[in-house]
């Protein structure tokens, strides 16, 4: 169990990361959930030892590990822009770390060909790093990563350097890595639909912040906070509040409830249609619905609409704060 | 033969299409450096050889002559070898750390390329004319200032660029400090630490200006080859005089190509 307790950090005067506490469960794949600048790959380099914290402490295993060096952490990390050593061939970068702790020599051979086949580059094995593909160097660095057996391994935006259709490519892989390996993962990133996808549990930070804690599905169904809703998806603001797109209901006729609106744009989106409207006050509302429904109601500018809410929306709420959390 | 056959296709097409034309600008750089280079060195070259071969081999091979070469060529070695640590250091030192008076300091590497030698062997005199003048040991501090910044200037932009992240990553593999170093960050230093040393090496190998007066020019003891030189131009040898041109010529060229090999080499590892 990786347990960071009351964690600060302060970069003169940026504060990144305040009285931060987080818990995650061995086995399970967490996702640090934030926009640029919320503290999140700090919290992974203070977990990772890369970074001293200001106060609080970080225990691994039960073990308080907060001034213990990173090479005797155990933790695997992997990087955004890869961290290749460009000099070495892929063997012997996956080979780094069981060099560098005196493996005996055949052992660590079968831990490398095991892993080079694990990522799928067993071909490319004497290669030089800049004769890689990015998704291909990533693989290698998790594979180096994997190879010291850490006791977690801390992904800090994987896939961000990587184009559209290998990113996705390789998140799937990642999941079905993790469902083999079974290895305590964190994965920082500032994608929503990343981190949904792949992560068991998700940690959303911001302003250096916990804002709140729990699976995909959780979070989305019921957000703690204005911030948390408006990150993990898109959102619309009624006269009463917050709601999801895709969850208003438009009608050609007056309902109780309704807002009366005029629709200023129609966008086809494929299997969905989004209409943007604008109400009787001036406020966009922006309704998300399956095409069929959209072409029954002949939507099209400057048509008048009733649109509500299925539930009652989020009112607006000052923030809450949960200092320790458990995932 | 066949190898011959597939050999045009494997080049890029750009390079034969660009020798087919030689254009003006290609003209211009030969004939100025045949004018700046090639003229001069063989103006010496031939100055060496009017009298034979014979001739040339009996004023190289001189006793005090070969002395003076060894001496240089040797204290140049050494210094080159300091150069190397110290170069490193410092330039470690200006890149990774941070201390007030760094801006100034990192300046003051330069001053070496800026003075006029001869100022360098007075300084030098004024410093330790008591303690070393005269020696084998003042030879080296001269050589040592004036190839001081080589090394650090040659270490320090690689050392700028090198990626913190890969030895972030090294450091979370378990690797120490030291480890790091070597296995890690060493290895991309020591093209420009080898480039750096060489040209300190030719420097050091032609100085004049900063050990003519702290060296005293003791034959057969402090006496360096491009001093040498100078009292046989005085004493009108100039035979004598072009005979060690150009065998320092040769030990320079000698530098450069050996340097050109190794950077070859290591090309041909695959390290682009």
């Amino acid at each position: 169990m990786i347990s960071v307790t009351g964690v600060s950090k302060r970069y003169g005067d940026f504060q990144a990361l305040d009285e931060v506490s987080v818990h995650v469960t061995p086995g399970a794949l967490t996702a640090l959930l934030g926009p640029s600048g919320s503290g999140k790959s700090t919290l992974l380099r203070i977990i990772a030892g890369l970074e001293v914290p200001d106060a609080g402490t970080v225990t691994l295993a039960g073990e308080d590990v907060t001034h213990v060096s990173p090479r005797h952490r155990g933790v695997g990390f992997v990087f955004q822009h890869y961290a290749a050593f460009t000099h070495m061939t892929v063997r012997q970068n996956v080979a780094f770390g069981l060099t560098v702790r005196k493996e005996p020599r055949e052992k660590a051979a079968a831990t490398v060909d095991r892993l080079l086949d694990v990522v799928g580059l067993t071909g490319f094995q004497h290669r030089y790093p800049h004769q890689l593909s990015g998704g291909q160097r990533q693989r290698m660095a998790l594979a180096r990563a994997l190879a010291v057996e850490p006791s977690v391994l801390l992904l800090d935006e994987p896939f961000g350097a990587l184009d559209r259709n290998v990113r996705n490519e390789l998140r799937a892989w990642l999941r079905r890595l993790h469902d083999e390996v079974h290895v305590t993962t964190i994965l920082v990133t500032h994608d929503q639909e990343e981190a949904m996808e792949l992560a068991d549990s998700l940690v959303v930070l911001n302003h250096g912040r916990v804002e709140q804690v729990g699976g995909p599905r959780e979070l989305y169904d019921a957000p703690a906070s204005d911030f948390v809703m408006r990150f993990l998806g898109p959102v619309t603001e009624t006269p009463r509040g917050l709601v999801r797109p895709h969850e208003l209901v438009v009608s050609a006729v007056p309902e109780p409830d309704a807002t009366e609106a005029q629709v200023a744009r129609i966008v086809h989106l494929g299997f969905e249609v989004r209409a943007e409207m604008e109400s009787g006050d001036g406020s966009r509302i922006t309704a998300q619905l399956p095409r069929a429904e959209a072409d029954a109601l002949e939507l099209e500018p400057g048509q008048i609409v009733y649109v509500r809410a299925p539930h009652a929306p989020r009112p607006a709420e000052p923030d809450t704060e949960e200092d320790l959390v458990r995932v | 033969m066949t190898g011959l056959a597939v050999r045009p296709q494997a080049r890029p097409l750009g390079r034969a299409a660009r020798r087919r034309t030689p254009s003006l600008s290609v003209g211009v750089v030969t004939l100025w450096l045949s004018l700046m280079v090639a003229l001069p060195l063989a103006a010496v070259g031939s100055r060496a050889f009017e009298d034979g071969w014979g001739a040339f081999w009996r004023s190289a091979t001189a006793p005090q002559a070969l002395s003076a070469l060894w001496f240089t060529l040797g204290v140049s070695l050494a210094v080159t070898g300091v150069n190397a640590v110290f170069g490193l250091l410092v330039a470690w030192v200006l890149e990774r750390d941070r201390f007030p008076g760094k801006r100034a300091l990192n300046a003051v590497i330069d001053l070496p390329f800026a003075l006029p030698t001869v100022v360098t062997g007075l300084t030098l005199l004024a410093l330790y004319g008591d303690a070393i003048a005269y020696t084998k040991w003042a030879v080296v501090m001269a050589l040592l200032f004036v190839t001081l910044p080589f090394c650090v200037r040659a270490v320090q932009p690689v050392l700028r660029e090198l990626d913190r992240e890969a030895e972030e990553a090294a450091a979370s593999l378990g690797a120490s400090g030291p480890v790091i170093f070597r296995r890690v960050i060493l290895p991309h230093l020591v093209p420009a630490l080898v480039s750096g040393c060489a040209l300190a090496f030719a420097r050091a190998v032609g100085e004049f200006g900063s050990v003519v007066l702290i060296s005293g020019n003791i034959p057969f003891d402090t006496q360096v080859s491009a001093v040498y030189a100078f009292k046989q131009i005085e004493s009108d040898n100039i035979r004598g005089a072009s005979a060690v041109s150009v065998t320092l010529l040769a030990a320079a060229l000698a530098v450069l190509f050996a340097l050109r090999l190794f950077e070859r080499l290591r090309d041909h590892r695959g390290e682009a």
